[in-house]
């Protein structure tokens, strides 16, 4: 399917500090929205658990005196070509013709988790207490609500990120903010090899391409 | 991948119903004399609709199962939701016919056309529910022919030592009992060497994704310090099996002897020396391989989101 238009994130690497408060803005945001409750299990125990549709992970690259460390957020990445969609039994799983954002209608999902199988990307995670499977809606219900103001219709955590790691838009209109991004910035898909074609893209890291450069011309 | 217990004893279930279905079914075409062929075929629709039950288990919401028999345009597993309760339907009128009483020396026309089309709809179902997992191209242990060979082989075994236990439990004419035994061997054995080679393949595996193009940074030194939480998630719950290399090793072990090694030689011997104990013992031995075998499949499937997940902190 070839969309004409397609809602996405582009995150900035350079600038992630790790904060996780796109994390818990999402959490707030959907857990109280149309897509919750997101619950959580166990959580002020030895080993708590819950959903959550957007993590920020840490990396490590390079040695030392290199060493860089990475935040790295991920959520659904919107994919053009999303395998979770058509191997869902009951269309529960669906790609939205009209923006791209790909979601998920709770009333006809039965819990089976194939779609996440079909995920290369780990983006879904069942509801323990409500079984069915949850993702991120890019806040669908925020970025189209007449009732906030325009500057605020935009997903939770792009609101909440405080260094602007985190740009929303359509990446189908080549003047938008995130596709100048992109081509201007070199922002890239993860797991190209799966032709899974993500919306989402990521920004290199400055630093770590002028180390790399550095570390051939060395060579 | 995780193991489902629900998942595994499913898909046993069904393939060795599957097999005792269409072993009688060819006993049938060939025109056997088969005693007790309505207790037999009932035998194998009850165990295809207790494995029905055991996928149910699977789900979140097994209220809502109907709903998926909608997506058969492009899903395997509506696909397969949708030939299952065809062919349990067709074995109970199948046996509903026998019990009347219908001559067995000759099958007539029609009871042939249903048996032919039993054994196709079982073909069918065998490739969905090996194309469920054959499909994700991602999980390069599952995406090949060999996974579709191995359902429809390690089925018809499982369903042909069945058949010798339902054979020595209601008398049969020892000469019946003695061909199926042969053929239950030997598909014992060609399932054992095919399931092997996949085995042998998954060993040799070199994995598409790595940690550079999961989070697209070519450098070779990355080490994940942290998944983003303090315990465990979906992530980790489901792609994980969570069992030491030893556990894994035991597990194949186990599915060599019971599944392949064991039943044939209780096979053998008890064919051998005319002991319906041991030819019976065939089945709920190999049924012990079968779901080591299966606890195997989802094990070895490496989840490509896995390398996301390497750090618990």
């Amino acid at each position: 399917m070839t969309q004409t238009k397609q809602l996405a994130l582009v995150i900035d690497l350079n600038v992630c500090v790790g904060c996780h408060a796109c994390v818990t803005s999402c959490k707030q945001w959907n857990t109280s929205g149309s897509a919750g409750p997101l619950t959580d299990q166990n959580p002020y125990g030895a080993d708590p658990t819950g959903t959550f549709f957007n993590r920020v992970q840490t990396y490590e690259v390079d040695t030392f005196p290199l060493t860089q460390t990475i935040h790295f957020p991920k959520s659904c990445l919107h994919c053009e070509d999303p395998p979770c969609v058509p191997v869902c039994p009951t269309g529960a799983s669906y790609k939205r013709k009209e923006d791209g954002i790909v979601l998920v209608d709770y009333d006809k999902c039965i819990g089976c988790k194939y779609c996440a199988w079909a995920c290369p990307y780990g983006a879904r995670e069942l509801d323990e207490e409500r079984q069915v499977m949850t993702k991120c809606t890019l806040c669908v219900d925020r970025i189209y609500s007449t009732s906030l103001p325009e500057a605020e219709r935009k997903p939770a955590c792009v609101m909440a990120c405080p260094t602007n790691a985190r740009l929303f838009g359509d990446i189908k209109d080549a003047q938008s903010e995130v596709s100048k991004a992109i081509l201007e910035r070199g922002g890239y898909a993860l797991m190209p090899e799966h032709e899974t074609r993500p919306a989402n893209h990521y920004l290199p890291r400055a630093i770590t391409e002028i180390i790399e450069a550095a570390k051939r011309d060395l060579a | 991948m995780h193991p489902a217990f629900s998942v595994i004893s499913f898909t046993t279930l069904l393939g060795a119903a599957q097999g005792l279905i269409v072993t009688l079914g060819i006993l049938r075409l060939l025109g056997y004399e088969i005693n007790h062929l309505a207790g037999n075929l009932a035998i194998g629709a009850a165990l295809l609709v207790i494995s029905l039950g055991a996928s149910f288990v699977h789900l979140g919401h097994p209220e809502r199962a109907w709903r998926a028999a909608l997506m058969w345009r492009t899903s395997w597993l509506s696909r397969e939701v949708i030939v299952l309760p065809i062919f349990i339907g067709l074995t109970v009128l199948w046996a509903f016919i026998e019990s009347t009483g219908v001559s067995q020396a000759q099958p007539p026309g029609v009871l042939s056309g249903l048996v032919i089309s039993i054994l196709m709809v079982s073909l069918g179902l065998w490739i969905c529910t090996a194309m469920i997992y054959a499909c994700i191209r991602f999980i390069q242990e599952w995406s090949h022919p060999i996974t579709l060979i191995n359902y429809t082989l390690l089925g018809l075994a499982s369903g042909l030592t069945l058949t010798c236990l339902l054979f020595v439990i209601k008398p049969q004419d020892p000469t019946l009992i003695r061909s199926v035994g042969y053929w239950a061997i030997g598909l014992t054995l060609l399932s054992g060497l095919t399931r092997w080679i996949s085995v042998q393949r998954n060993a040799k595996l070199s994995p598409r994704s790595t940690l550079q193009s999961a989070i697209g940074i070519r450098n070779p030194t990355i080490v994940q310090k942290s998944m983003g939480m303090s315990a465990g998630a979906f992530n980790t719950r489901e792609f994980f099996h969570q069992r030491s290399v030893f556990f894994v090793s035991n597990v194949k072990r186990i599915m060599l002897i019971f599944g392949f090694i064991l039943p044939v030689a209780l096979l053998a011997t008890g064919l051998y020396w005319e002991s319906p104990v041991l030819i019976a013992l065939g089945f709920p031995i190999q049924y012990l391989g079968m779901l080591s075998e299966r606890w195997l499949f989802f094990a070895q499937a490496r989840h490509p989101q896995n390398l996301y997940y390497q750090t618990v902190s």
